[in-house]
């Protein structure tokens, strides 16, 4: 009776030493959590922050006038451009209305 | 010698107590124990609460989880609005103890008076808002500072990296998050997340170890993506400055719609506002003159009557009318043309914008039929395209008609309409004959639209536009390189007071591009142009073409009008010998 008594009362302590293991390291897992947490937090902030940031050096306002006033570029006119029609046509200057009309039909 | 004393002697020893008293004492004591036990029992098992309550609020924390606002992108993707982590700075105003220096290091980091800053310090409050919504970097500056009594609070600021060009489609919101113009109002409920919340226990080194519950997730701000392109909307905007400056002009307002979507994918005003830069803001800058002011159209208006006389069979498009000799009395009013003409077809009524063929047309039809073609193009009604303060403009019913209101309402006084209301309207002569709903909200794929017109009908009023902008009509300046146009000019006087000002104008264009098989419909408006032109040719029809010419551009539409070239062949012909 002793002996079982010893036995269930070893067996207790260990049980009781694994909870606060088991606790404190159910605890520490929680603490890495958190901070992988407010890591993605911080990340999709900066992602935010970098989107806005690319937005606004892709702004049009800031293209056209680097464009125009500092590489000297020229917007695109239908006079300047080389229109390649679809095949059978060949390469036109300055193709007809009916041409294009047909070419646009069929697209 | 010492005499030694009897203890037994002792008079206080000697006196006998009675028996009572000690075991008084003893009950006493018990009855304090049992009193102490009791106390400790409702504590421990009873009334359990209240002390549990205690103690949590030594370990535990509820914490709110802050939701983002969702972000407004154009249909490409470019970001209109988006929000970003924001501190405010707070002071405890009575506890704030630091020396001069410091405190104007604080206001030129909060750029904010030295004077006021000492003012607001002054108040007798322990939470006074020194500055709100200060960038991330600035605040760790401020908290670099170290004052004591200084402190910062989380929020978010709202960003808007287009600025002026777009203000007033996305609109604005308040320092508390909402939305106060444009989409970010419209679209409150939806760009607005829902905060979460949870509740975690702290350990003595202040790192959450646990939670307690599930909590609630926060719910993130739909996104929301708009029709509008930022890439047209920036070429029509500078087109509208300009023009507005180069005309001394009041205000301009200027939008350009799909032809196949019905989705808007410009619109802009002037005067504008930076967003981002509130400082002072008028009522004429936050006005978004396209959806929210009614004009009286002038001759855009003209092509609806000369459709419905056609669709009625009371015209063909060769059918004589005699303008001559430019003047037509009705009633006790008379009607005059700017020019006289002769005898016009139809056709030529429309590319001259005579007022008396137009009226002359437009008697022939009953008002009821007038009226419900009005209806049916969209005049009179708000347009249903998700954004706030749409007018539906004036059509007065037709029972009320005279035969003179009639008559000036076929060239447009009398009858009031936005410039998105006559942009839509004129999707029936683009398309082949039916209106479609416009949105400000991307869609993919075709509108479905409701058939106004016969397809021959709207053909042949797409003719007469196109002649109407060309170099016999009244608009030559809305041509383009490379494409075929269509469009109809309208130069009105202002009413102003119950009473039209004979020097206040507002010239407008209406048209589409290219002819063959119209993209987009292009609506311009420029109020009180006053450098000395006024008419709609004059004035907004370059503006017109210069959007067009840009936007088609843009879409990469190819050319469906001969051109001159100036691009020589790789292989030069040989001159034969």
């Amino acid at each position: 009776m002793i002996k079982l008594n010893a036995v269930l009362v070893a067996m207790l302590l260990v049980c009781a030493l694994l909870l606060v293991t088991s606790q404190h390291r159910a605890r520490k897992v929680f603490i890495d959590l958190e901070r992988a947490q407010s890591l993605a937090r911080k990340q999709e902030v900066e992602w935010n922050r970098l989107q806005l940031e690319q937005t606004r050096l892709a702004k049009h306002s800031l293209i056209d006038s680097v464009a125009r006033r500092e590489l000297k570029l020229q917007p695109v006119s239908p006079d300047r451009t080389l229109y390649l029609n679809p095949p059978a046509e060949g390469v036109a200057g300055s193709p007809t209305a009916p041409q294009l009309a047909a070419a646009q039909a069929g697209r | 010698m010492v005499r030694p004393v009897k203890h037994s002697r002792n008079a206080l020893l000697t006196t006998k107590l009675s028996a009572w008293r000690s075991r008084f004492v003893l009950g006493m004591m018990a009855l304090a124990f049992i009193a102490l036990g009791l106390r400790a029992f409702w504590l421990q098992a009873w009334s359990t609460d209240f002390l549990q309550k205690q103690g949590a609020s030594r370990y535990e924390r509820a914490l709110e989880i802050p939701a983002n606002r969702g972000k407004i992108v154009d249909r490409t993707g470019a970001m209109l609005a988006t929000s970003l982590p924001a501190k405010a700075i707070w002071a405890d105003a009575e506890d704030v103890d630091a020396p001069r220096e410091k405190l104007n290091e604080l206001a030129k980091l909060l750029s904010i008076d030295r004077r006021e800053l000492d003012r607001k310090l002054a108040e007798d409050k322990n939470y006074v808002y020194l500055k709100r919504q200060v960038d991330a970097d600035v605040a760790a500056k401020v908290a670099a500072l170290n004052i004591h009594g200084i402190n910062q609070r989380n929020e978010y600021k709202r960003h808007y990296p287009e600025g002026e060009t777009v203000a007033h489609i996305v609109g604005f919101t308040n320092v508390e998050d909402a939305g106060q113009e444009g989409f970010e109002l419209s679209q409150q409920q939806r760009l607005a997340g829902k905060p979460g919340s949870r509740r975690v226990i702290k350990d003595n080194l202040g790192r959450f170890i646990e939670q307690i519950g599930s909590g609630r997730e926060p719910q993130d701000g739909a996104d929301l993506t708009l029709s509008i392109d930022s890439r047209i909307q920036f070429l029509a905007f500078n087109a509208l400055r300009d023009a507005v400056r180069e005309h001394h002009a009041k205000a301009g307002a200027v939008v350009v719609v799909d032809v196949q979507t019905g989705e808007v994918l410009a619109l802009s005003n002037w005067p504008t506002y930076d967003p981002n830069n509130r400082g002072q803001l008028t009522g004429a800058q936050l006005r978004n003159r396209v959806i929210t002011d009614t004009y009286e159209p002038g001759s855009t208006m003209k092509p609806f009557a000369i459709a419905m006389a056609l669709e009625a069979g009371k015209i063909k498009p060769t059918t004589v009318i005699e303008t001559a000799p430019g003047k037509l009395t009705i009633g006790t009013a008379t009607i005059g043309d700017a020019h006289p003409h002769g005898a016009l077809t139809v056709e030529q009524v429309l590319q001259k914008s005579s007022n008396v063929g137009t009226v002359k047309i437009a008697l022939q039809l009953p008002p009821q039929k007038m009226w419900e073609g009005l209806t049916s193009v969209g005049f009179g009604q708000a347009p249903q395209i998700g954004f706030p303060g749409t007018v539906s403009g004036r059509v007065r019913p037709y029972k009320n008609w005279k035969p003179i209101e009639q008559a000036t309402m076929s060239y447009g006084h009398g009858i009031s309409v936005s410039l998105i209301q006559m942009a839509r309207a004129y999707t029936v002569f683009a398309r082949d004959g039916d209106v479609i709903p416009l949105t400000m909200t991307r869609t993919d794929g075709e509108a479905i639209g409701v058939p106004v017109f016969k397809p021959e009908t709207a053909l042949a009023v797409r003719k007469m536009l196109e002649m109407a902008a060309g170099p016999q009509g009244t608009a030559p300046l809305a041509q383009i390189s490379g494409y075929r146009v269509g469009g109809k000019t309208g130069t009105a006087y202002k009413q102003e007071n119950g009473g039209y000002q004979t020097n206040k104008y507002i010239a407008s264009f209406v048209g589409f591009a290219p002819v063959s098989k119209p993209r987009v419909i292009v609506a311009v408006m420029i109020d009180e142009p006053s450098a000395g032109k006024h008419y709609g040719g004059e004035v907004a029809a370059p503006i017109f073409a210069r959007i067009t010419s840009e936007t088609l551009r843009a879409l990469r539409v190819a050319p469906d009008a001969p051109f001159a070239t100036l691009i020589q062949p790789v292989e030069p012909v040989r001159e034969s010998l």
